[in-house]
């Protein structure tokens, strides 16, 4: 919900920050420091993107695009999400996109030359799933064909305003609301997400995040500083999160998650993870990107106490289902 | 901490209390003590006039001298049943028993109870009897401030460099106090806006912007109007005094005043979990819309049918 720059001005500004993710920095910066000697990572920051997770196949191995493919991209981007509010379409049932800041273009974004998130398989797209993992994503389909529909709790999570996936870890840039604040003490550090406000505290004592832990939603992180880089180890996941473009197919203990935090400029913290679940994939893989300092506050999102869609989705099945009963008769 | 250092923090102790400073100075300058004797005095002394001068002295302090009152806190009173005193009574879910029951508790309000406005009793009284549904506790709705902070769960207090940062177990709910960016409330919301600074040793905390809200399961309230000034004051290492005060012209006569001692979750496994209780909630606020009592309710039987 902030504005850094708009869409505009990243067309702009995006050619001189852009180096892949490394992104120049100044020769006279020097790292911010926290009183007790730290990096400081404290602040508003956004990973909000239009690099995809996943590389187009089209693009092989081609890690970055040229800058004159950047621009491309985002101009047709641009177009992209000006069509979602187009009079007349079904596309236009929805949000004022750009009343409520949800056009990406019209929001800060983090430019990033990137042709996918993801950095190793070196295709750029997720390693391939276990057949364990394959039979759950069929059985949930299934099971979601036949009982999506039947109360609030066989809706999925992020309409239920539990948990959006990209919540992670590892972190990933959502359609809207990319924004967070961080927050560090010499103990922890704290990191709020907009999204379902929800936050992980992650104490820095290095120790093995599966100890004094329950499963949790967004796991148990344990975290260290390796010289000026924020390492975090998390595992013991709920159960009840779904693994990357997998649902049904859930992440607990088995998962085990590295991200690293580095802050590289005045305006810049890069970003890498390293995701293993061998009951979910076949290998390890990993991603990068940058998060982009804005100017906070973040606001308070809260998605629960204004939930009309569970409410609406619901009536309106049980609305459909009477009117059908009605035409046979019943 | 070194020994010596321990005995200036003793010292500087001593120094608020009431006790004859002149003497005890007296009886360190005195030649034929050592500085162990000396010590043993000062520990003595402490020992006896420790419980009697525990307020801001023996209490953790950050580096530049602020109060630290980061960890994990707690309340442990009836308040979030009712701020107001209150008998044991039947809870509002008779099915669950004893288990349901309302225990007992005194007042945590000065004089005892709300100042209410007549017209404001009324919705009280209204939120009692729906008290079962739509207490916002009951739907899981981020449960505002002041009673997010006493509620039956912890919440822990993060000191930064700059600001402040409270987050809760129940519903996962978060506050940025800030401490030198003071700004009005931007937009209204569930933790409301929260401008803080330090009088002397108590974190003084002024928010407002909040959405109307419950301040307990009895059906006491504010509305938007409400400014809240809370105060935490380090009691000892272990004990926060928190005192609220609460005006609301729309609502009450006068402003009010809550105050309780926070206490600190000391054992050694004390951390904040997931309670992401929507999932909790969805029984009360949306069964009705479940295939199965839907149809129930309209007197159509569906047993046998399926859903497409």
């Amino acid at each position: 919900m902030n504005r850094i720059h708009t869409f505009g001005s990243a067309f702009l500004t995006g050619a001189c920050l852009l180096s892949g993710n490394v992104l120049a920095q100044s020769e006279s910066w020097e790292m911010p420091r926290t009183s007790w000697g730290d990096p400081v990572i404290q602040g508003y920051w956004t990973n909000s993107s239009l690099v995809p997770l996943q590389r187009p196949t089209a693009l092989g191995t081609k890690e970055f695009y040229s800058l004159e493919e950047y621009r491309e991209n985002l101009r047709r981007a641009f177009e992209g999400e000006t069509d979602e509010t187009q009079a007349g379409t079904a596309a236009d049932v929805h949000y004022q996109f750009d009343d409520y800041l949800m056009n990406r273009t019209a929001d800060s974004i983090a430019p990033n030359l990137r042709t996918s998130i993801i950095s190793n398989p070196s295709n750029g797209r997720l390693p391939e799933a276990t057949g364990e993992a394959l039979e759950k994503l069929e059985a949930y389909s299934v099971w979601r064909e036949e009982h999506q529909w039947d109360s609030a709790n066989t809706r999925g999570l992020s309409e239920r305003c539990l948990i959006w996936g990209q919540e992670g870890p590892p972190i990933l840039p959502l359609g809207y609301n990319s924004t967070y604040q961080f927050m560090q003490t010499e103990d922890y550090v704290i990191l709020q997400l907009e999204m379902i406000h929800d936050v992980r505290i992650i104490p820095l004592d290095g120790g093995n995040p599966a100890k004094n832990s329950l499963p949790q939603w967004l796991g148990n992180s344990r975290g260290h500083w390796e010289g000026d880089t924020l390492v975090v180890e998390t595992t013991r996941f709920s159960g009840r999160t779904d693994a990357n473009g997998m649902r049904g197919v859930s992440l607990d203990s088995n998962n085990h998650v590295i991200e690293r935090f580095t802050r590289v400029s005045e305006d810049t913290i890069d970003y890498e993870f390293t995701i293993n679940d061998p009951t979910v994939w076949k290998q390890s893989w990993s991603g990068v990107y940058p998060f982009k300092a804005i100017d906070g506050p973040m606001f308070e999102y809260a998605c629960h106490e204004g939930n009309y869609g569970i409410e609406n989705i619901l009536s309106g099945k049980r609305r459909e289902e009477l009117d059908r009963m009605e035409a046979a008769g019943q | 901490m070194t020994g010596i250092s321990i005995i200036f923090v003793k010292i500087k102790g001593l120094r608020i209390i009431d006790i004859s400073e002149s003497a005890v100075y007296s009886l360190m300058s005195y030649r034929g003590y050592t500085m162990l004797n000396k010590t043993l005095i000062l520990c003595c002394l402490v020992f006896v006039a420790g419980p009697l001068q525990a307020q801001s002295t023996d209490i953790p302090r950050l580096a530049e001298g602020l109060p630290n009152i980061s960890g994990i806190w707690q309340s442990l009173n009836n308040a979030n049943w009712n701020l107001e005193a209150q008998v044991s009574q039947q809870g509002p879910l008779e099915s669950l028993g004893a288990i349901g029951a309302v225990p007992p508790g005194q007042s945590v309000i000065r004089g005892g109870q709300i100042p209410y406005k007549a017209s404001a009793l009324d919705q009280r009284s209204q939120n009692y009897a729906a008290r079962r549904t739509e207490d916002p506790e009951a739907k899981c709705f981020m449960p505002g401030i002041p009673r997010a902070n006493y509620m039956p769960q912890p919440f822990q207090i993060f000191q930064t460099d700059t600001d402040i940062m409270m987050v809760y177990q129940f519903a996962g709910a978060v506050r940025t106090v800030y401490m030198d960016n003071h700004i009005n409330a931007p937009l209204d919301g569930w933790m409301g806006w929260s401008n803080g600074h330090w009088e002397e040793d108590t974190l003084v905390i002024e928010v407002s912007g909040l959405n109307p809200n419950w301040l307990d399961r009895a059906g006491n309230f504010y509305t938007s109007a409400a400014k809240i000034t809370e105060r935490y004051t380090l009691l000892t290492p272990y004990h926060l005094n928190y005192e609220v005060t609460v005006e609301d012209p729309d609502v009450y006569e006068e402003p009010w005043t809550i105050s309780m001692p926070l206490y600190r979750r000391v054992e050694e496994s004390a951390r904040l979990f997931d309670f992401k209780c929507v999932e909790f909630a969805e029984e009360i606020m949306y069964s009705h819309l479940t295939r199965e009592n839907y149809f129930r309710d309209l007197g159509i039987d569906i047993s046998g049918d399926s859903d497409e």
